[in-house]
């Protein structure tokens, strides 16, 4: 045991140990790689790419509730503010392609998100949450007079149309690598932005508000690009949601949603980055293996249940917890 | 037949009535609220469901067993208040050092369980309660037609209101619950009893509620959803008020409940908007609410 130690060979084992784990994670997210792509082929499509933009949706989501701190409640109008945005423009002008009404439908999100961050930050913590739940309240009202939604009826038959003019998304299998390129962009992106400087700056607020704004970080500014960022790809999850069933509801608006996407993040794991992602795939098949069953009319109150349990019992979410025990035990 | 504004007075006063009952519930729904953020540092989503609660439980005990209206008003909110003692007792508690993020996310999840239940006992259709025999009928003030049950719900909410400003800010016991809204710790210390105080305040801001819910059981429907876009209001009326003062509360929840009822004769369309408007002006003017001390 009394080797003399070298610095070199420590520095060299710590970077040997760091490369065997980033061929880990390599070769992890090969796998789920993999296994996404042969995924339509063994599942239904369309089934995957509900999962796939709940997944996207409570990613964006996670970005401010997870990583900046920020908990809102009024995530659903982004989502369908987007999904309503594309419906409308691909439904009434015949000419644009696929992709240009779900760029439109991100910037009208983005736009309301703009507006949500600018008045919501000035208040903090639960009130904050109160805000943007009725904030969202208001453009659920909107929805609901407006002529172009449809009100009630929802809007319908949704051309998927063609992508970049040439790619026909009426072929689900199209419309599924579509969706995953989109899903799979806005996930290294998100991961991008947390492991930045800024995403650093975030975590800070999170962990302290004050100690930030005493480091000389102006902490709104970051607050309020945070809430654009995450209300942008919120309304481009709607977007292609929209595309993608080919139909936008009110259901989108309704603050239900909004506590929907709190619980796929919460039940995944907050503040993680594959968290949303199982969380929602979690949430999606409850609801659809529910719908099946004798348990169909029981939707709500389990999903209250599932709610109150991870509150309760494993507020880290299940890539939290597993990422504790992983640390626990073999790190 | 004499006009305002272009509105018949008769209309007028009439909507003007509505307003000021919408926010007396308002008043007393945002007092609850008011309440229990004091000493619990939450804000509790499952008010909503309190409210319905209360209704519910007045509908019911009244098909059922066929317990009167006054009964009701004393039963419904100790039932609930009850049940909201052992929410306390066995869930909130179990968090109480955690952030409050929590505890709001807590109290959602309970909200959707208790009006999943309940929407799948009774459907989202409404429930009928018969006006009390002795509300029936109203009186003419001249310029306008009050029914007696109105009238009553204003008094009722106005006195309760009143009350409860008074034990807050008036009394011994209210005195313990201010100064465990400052320092519930240093309060301990003293030899008060603070978790049981804290199941109690619960309790209470929950009996609220369900108070209101019994209030509106003859005149609004009452179905298993009737709590949750109440509530989204009542947010709003808070957000507007701020919370730092119990009679902040109650005049802000009056004042919108007027507001509403003023819109709703003059621009229809944009009635169930106008709080929300409202608060986002406060917000950009005003960011910490009318009355409120703090952001």
């Amino acid at each position: 045991m009394n080797q003399p130690v070298n610095s070199a060979d420590i520095h060299k084992a710590i970077v040997e140990e760091q490369a065997a784990q980033d061929r880990k994670k390599m070769m992890l997210n090969g796998v789920l790689l993999l296994i996404l792509l042969a995924a339509p082929f063994m599942i239904y499509p369309v089934f995957l790419m509900k999962i796939l933009c709940f997944a996207l949706f409570a990613v964006a989501f996670n970005l401010l509730f997870g990583f900046t701190g920020l908990l809102s409640f009024g995530h659903a109008a982004f989502l369908a503010t987007g999904g309503y945005t594309t419906g409308y423009l691909l439904s009434n002008y015949s000419g644009l392609t696929t992709e240009m009404g779900i760029i439109a439908g991100t910037l009208a999100a983005t736009l309301l998100g703009t507006g949500f961050a600018l008045l919501s930050i000035r208040r903090q913590g639960i009130y904050f949450a109160m805000v943007t739940l009725a904030l969202a309240q208001l453009v659920f009202f909107f929805f609901v007079q407006s002529e172009f939604t449809g009100g009630e009826d929802g809007m319908h038959g949704i051309p998927r149309g063609e992508l970049l003019g040439f790619i026909n998304l009426e072929d689900n299998l199209n419309m599924y690598y579509f969706v995953l390129v989109v899903f799979i962009a806005c996930y290294l992106l998100v991961q991008r932005i947390v492991n930045s400087p800024y995403g650093q700056v975030l975590k800070a607020i999170k962990q302290n508000e004050p100690r930030a704004v005493s480091l000389g970080y102006n902490v709104d500014r970051y607050k309020v690009l945070a809430f654009v960022i995450s209300a942008a790809l919120a309304g481009l999850a709607g977007s292609m949601k929209s595309v993608v069933f080919q139909l936008a509801s009110l259901n989108d608006a309704h603050w239900h949603m909004s506590g929907e996407v709190i619980l796929m993040t919460l039940v995944g794991g907050m503040g993680t980055l594959l968290g949303p992602v199982v969380g929602a795939t979690f949430v999606v098949n409850i609801e659809y293996q529910l719908s099946q069953g004798a348990l169909r009319d029981w939707v709500d109150p389990i999903l209250g249940g599932i709610f109150v349990l991870t509150v309760l019992a494993f507020r880290s979410g299940i890539v939290g917890e597993i990422q504790k025990f992983v640390k626990k035990n073999l790190g | 037949m004499s006009m305002i504004f272009g509105v018949p007075l008769a209309v007028l006063s009439g909507q003007l009535l509505i307003g000021i009952i919408n926010g007396a519930f308002y008043a007393l729904l945002s007092l609850g609220l008011a309440v229990i953020f004091g000493l619990l540092k939450i804000i509790n989503f499952a008010h909503g469901a309190m409210y319905m609660l209360g209704a519910m439980t007045t509908v019911l005990m009244f098909d059922y067993l066929g317990v009167n209206y006054w009964v009701a008003l004393l039963l419904a909110p100790l039932l609930v208040g009850a049940f909201g003692v052992a929410i306390e007792y066995f869930l909130l508690r179990r968090i109480a050092g955690q952030d409050h993020i929590y505890s709001l996310l807590l109290t959602f999840g309970i909200a959707l369980i208790i009006s999943g239940v309940l929407v799948n006992w009774f459907g989202v259709s409404g429930l009928r309660y018969a006006m009390p025999d002795m509300f029936k009928g109203g009186v003419n003030l001249g310029f306008m037609f009050m029914p007696y049950y109105r009238a009553w719900v204003i008094v009722a909410a106005l006195v309760v209101c009143f009350g409860t400003w008074f034990v807050i800010e008036k009394t011994k016991l209210g005195a313990y619950l201010r100064a465990g809204t400052e320092d519930s710790q240093l309060m301990q210390g003293f030899g008060i009893n603070v978790p049981l105080l804290i199941s109690l305040t619960y309790g209470f801001g929950v009996a609220l509620a369900a108070f209101a819910g019994v209030l509106a059981a003859p005149i609004y429907s009452v179905t298993p959803v009737m709590g949750s876009a109440t509530l989204i209001t009542v947010f709003a009326v808070v957000v507007i008020g701020g919370m730092g003062s119990i009679g902040g509360a109650i005049i802000t929840g009056i004042l919108m409940g007027v507001i509403e009822g003023l819109t709703k004769t003059f621009y229809p369309p944009a009635s169930s908007a106008v709080i929300f408007l409202v608060m986002v002006l406060v917000l950009m003017f005003r960011p910490s609410g009318l009355f409120g001390k703090e952001a």
